[in-house]
């Protein structure tokens, strides 16, 4: 199995700590894994993404012109990469602030609202927990038992505390994928 | 086995560095390496090992305490990016003339000038074939993980002390700012004082004791037929890195028809190629140098008769290309590609560039 | 009387320290740097430091102070001994670490190494010579060279408005609070070099009782580049030099004492 992933959207969304603990989970079940993000200025504010391979295999390599998936968070994001989802992968997008919509039809795309959920639950922090959980649902790439080993082996432990909040965020993604189809 | 971490490059060699038990650490800020310097403030190796971790006022003064503590028989080393490791030459040539062991690495940015923050492999003739004044080299590792970027510190000072010669890690933005799992080895004891005097004692500066004449560490002779003679003693010990201690790795090379030579980032952008194209049927292996000094010329030199033609892949306007060259005594067709100045090439961009040379066309070199 | 029976022990009143090595010096007749070398050597001697020390040599006149100085010694890049001696002494705090450094050396090329060696107050002896000339490279300006001084590179004198003002680097570096001890000194009298000499001793017990940076200049001449035989050359020094360069400790025990 291997497993090549992008997720993009601005800086602040919690894009590459996604991807850290995605990574991290896939350590946590004797995987091989690679993150490399777009780094520089464009850290600062603007723009973020990064690259996880989760593979059971040695990873070649880590940066990619197409992907299994694509988790999508901006409109800029969806500009630049629904075309790089190869043929019969997976686009997994918040339609929050995404105002041109995914148009492929031979790739599955689904949408999950972790904008609003994390509102709801009143932790916007929380919003990349529960795109991650959407994803794993759609795609059980590691097991969630693995994601909670990963997150405690990627937070300080003064933030162990955060762990439960986490997981209900992650819980909460699980539940909320919905297939979207382009008209 | 060892700790496992999910690591980006520049921690992993500077979390391998405590681990191996290095005596001091000089360097100065720079992007895409500064993680190395942070990592070890952050980790506070003086109260872990009594590790010296100090923030120089420059390159010209980290790379000038290095030259210091090697001077003293202390493992030491430093990481800078490509304008900083210009900034080092100067002493970099000084460290080699006056035959001190220490650890470099380079995490290389895209250039000339200031250039980018993006990676680059365009350090290659730097890093090889000398880089400051004067006829000497470097051993040279090119870790192309983030795994290697660990181990390499340990297996670079073994070399270093083996030759007591500087080794650089030459390595760059991509391997250091990504991440992968790590498996760190355990912690190693520093060498004690006694240990030093022991292995060292015989030219390191650590006081003059009635058992010895003075250790004098200098690349000055104002006499040049004994600067000639200490020239050859330089490269004797580069012909004896040539026999023992070249690296290299080969993946499907095997029933080749073709290869790609390439090394660090490069390499592992070539291994998806790889997959890509053995999937078209195209016989192709990789060919991966990991000492790049000494270049694994033997090595490569056995494909003439077996390869029709070798892509050299590397984030530089062909520079690794001509030590291929070299190898193969431009017996086999060896074409160039790559994207540079702070671009890295994509897997199919390289697959592109493999079915032109295999096509007869060219890649523009 | 023969000589023999002179050459007694009950006779002897000077003796060279074996921390000089029998090599004939390099410097020019009449040159300061010989009894610099000395009084630097018979205070380690005195300390009994020589298998403790690690000299570190510039580039200039004094590039092959090694062959002179019969302890570890350590040749640096020009410029870098204070980065040098920071690496050695960082790793090695156990051990004494001196540079030996000319006004090129310490002044131009190496200005940033020695004020932050300086400022971050390591545990070093800096000693610093200046004659206001590079010496090695055949006379020409230096940082140090006084206004109007003729030198192969200010051959109708050093004109302040287009070639700058002579550094007072002593008086800079001891505006730091990592310098414990300043002081500038001379060679060219006995009783210079009486002074020079505790100077000297003193910052190796700055450095010993581990209180921060000693640094010592020794305010010297250079008959060759200044083209001038010794006696002439000292006399210049004197009525030239000094004044600008006034002799005298200028931070002990951390203090400022001189405020000019």
């Amino acid at each position: 199995m291997t497993e090549e992933i992008i997720i993009a959207g601005f800086g602040g969304q919690g894009v590459l700590s996604m991807g850290k603990i995605l990574a991290y989970s896939g350590i946590m079940q004797d995987q091989e894994v690679s993150w490399m993000p777009s780094y520089g200025p464009e850290m600062r504010g603007g723009t973020a993404n990064v690259t996880v391979i989760v593979s059971d295999e040695r990873i070649s390599s880590p940066i990619l012109n197409f992907y299994d998936t694509a988790i999508i968070l901006n409109q800029q994001s969806m500009d630049k990469f629904e075309s790089r989802v190869k043929p019969g992968g997976i686009l997994l997008y918040d339609p929050n602030g995404i105002t041109h919509h995914p148009t492929r039809t031979d790739i599955t795309i689904y949408r999950i609202e972790g904008a609003r959920l994390a509102a709801e639950m009143g932790n916007t922090k929380i919003f990349n927990m529960i795109v991650l959980g959407a994803y794993l649902k759609i795609k059980p790439v590691v097991k969630l038992e693995n994601v909670i080993l990963g997150l405690k082996k990627s937070l300080p432990e003064r933030y162990h505390k955060l762990i439960p909040m986490n997981q209900a965020a992650l819980t909460k993604g699980m539940e909320n994928p919905a297939v979207y189809k382009p008209a | 086995m060892g700790e496992l971490k999910l690591m980006k490059g520049n921690e992993a060699i500077a979390e391998a560095a405590i681990r191996a038990g290095v005596d001091a650490y000089f360097g100065y800020p720079i992007t895409p390496q500064s993680e190395v310097l942070e990592y070890l403030m952050q980790e506070q190796p003086e109260e872990r090992t009594g590790m010296v971790v100090l923030q120089a006022e420059s390159e010209l003064a980290a790379i000038n305490m290095v030259y210091g503590a090697a001077s003293t028989g202390k493992k030491v080393m430093t990481t800078s990016s490509s304008p900083g490791i210009s900034l080092y030459q100067e002493g970099i040539s000084y460290i080699a003339g006056a035959e001190l062991p220490c650890v470099i690495a380079n995490v290389v940015r895209g250039g000339p000038g200031l250039g980018t923050i993006q990676p680059s492999q365009a350090d290659y003739f730097q890093a090889t074939k000398g880089g400051g004044h004067g006829d000497y080299k470097l051993y040279v590792l090119a870790p192309a993980s983030v795994q290697e970027m660990a181990d390499f510190v340990e297996d670079g000072f073994n070399i270093a002390y083996k030759y007591r010669n500087p080794v650089m890690i030459l390595t760059d933005g991509m391997i250091g700012q990504m991440m992968e799992k790590v498996e760190l080895k355990d912690q190693k004891p520093r060498w004690t004082d006694e240990e030093i005097k022991k292995m060292s004692d015989s030219w390191a500066t650590i006081g003059k004791g009635n058992h010895r004449e003075r250790n004098i560490i200098t690349s000055l002779d104002l006499d040049s037929a004994k600067q000639e003679k200490h020239n050859h003693h330089l490269q004797k010990k580069y012909r004896q890195m040539e026999e023992e201690d070249v690296r290299f790795e080969e993946i499907n090379c095997d029933d080749a028809d073709y290869l790609i030579v390439a090394y660090g980032s490069s390499s592992r952008i070539a291994m998806k190629t790889l997959n890509l194209a053995r999937a078209k049927g195209i016989r192709v292996g990789l060919f991966r140098p990991i000492t790049l000094y000494p270049f694994p010329m033997k090595a490569l030199n056995k494909y003439i008769g077996q390869v029709k033609g070798i892509l050299s892949v590397e984030m530089s306007a062909g520079q690794l290309i001509e030590d291929i060259m070299l190898a193969v005594e431009c017996k086999i067709n060896v074409q160039h590609f790559g994207r540079y100045g702070g671009m890295i090439h994509s897997p199919d961009e390289v697959l592109q560039a493999l079915e032109t040379l295999i096509n007869g066309g060219n890649n523009g070199r | 009387m023969d000589v023999k029976e002179i050459i007694k022990d009950e006779n002897l009143v000077y003796k060279k320290t074996s921390l000089m090595t029998s090599n004939v010096l390099s410097y020019c007749p009449g040159c300061g740097h010989g009894t610099a070398h000395r009084i630097i050597m018979e205070t380690l001697d005195e300390m009994g430091l020589q298998s403790q020390t690690i000299g570190v040599a510039p580039v200039g006149c004094s590039v092959l102070a090694y062959d002179f100085m019969n302890i570890d010694m350590i040749q640096a890049a020009h410029g870098r001994a204070p980065a040098v001696a920071t690496g050695v002494k960082r790793t090695r705090p156990d051990k004494f670490v001196f540079t030996y450094q000319g006004d090129g050396d310490l002044a131009a090329i190496g200005t940033a190494e020695t004020i932050h060696a300086c400022n971050r107050g390591e545990n070093i002896t800096i000693v610093f010579i200046n004659n206001g000339i590079y010496g090695m490279t055949g006379g020409q300006m230096a940082p140090t060279t006084l206004e109007g001084m003729k030198t192969a590179t200010s051959p109708y004198g050093r004109n302040l408005r287009s070639m700058g003002n002579p550094l007072k680097i002593t008086e800079l570096i001891a505006q730091l609070p990592g310098t414990y001890y300043v002081s500038r000194q001379a060679v060219h009298t006995p009783s210079a070099v009486r002074k020079a000499k505790k100077a000297i001793r003193l910052a190796f017990e700055i450095q010993k009782e581990n209180k921060g940076l000693s640094f010592v200049e020794i305010v010297s001449n250079c008959n060759s580049g200044w083209k001038l035989p010794p006696v002439k050359a000292n006399q210049w020094m004197v009525d030239n030099m000094f004044p600008f360069y006034p002799l005298g400790d200028i931070k002990v025990d951390g203090q400022l004492v001189n405020a000019q």
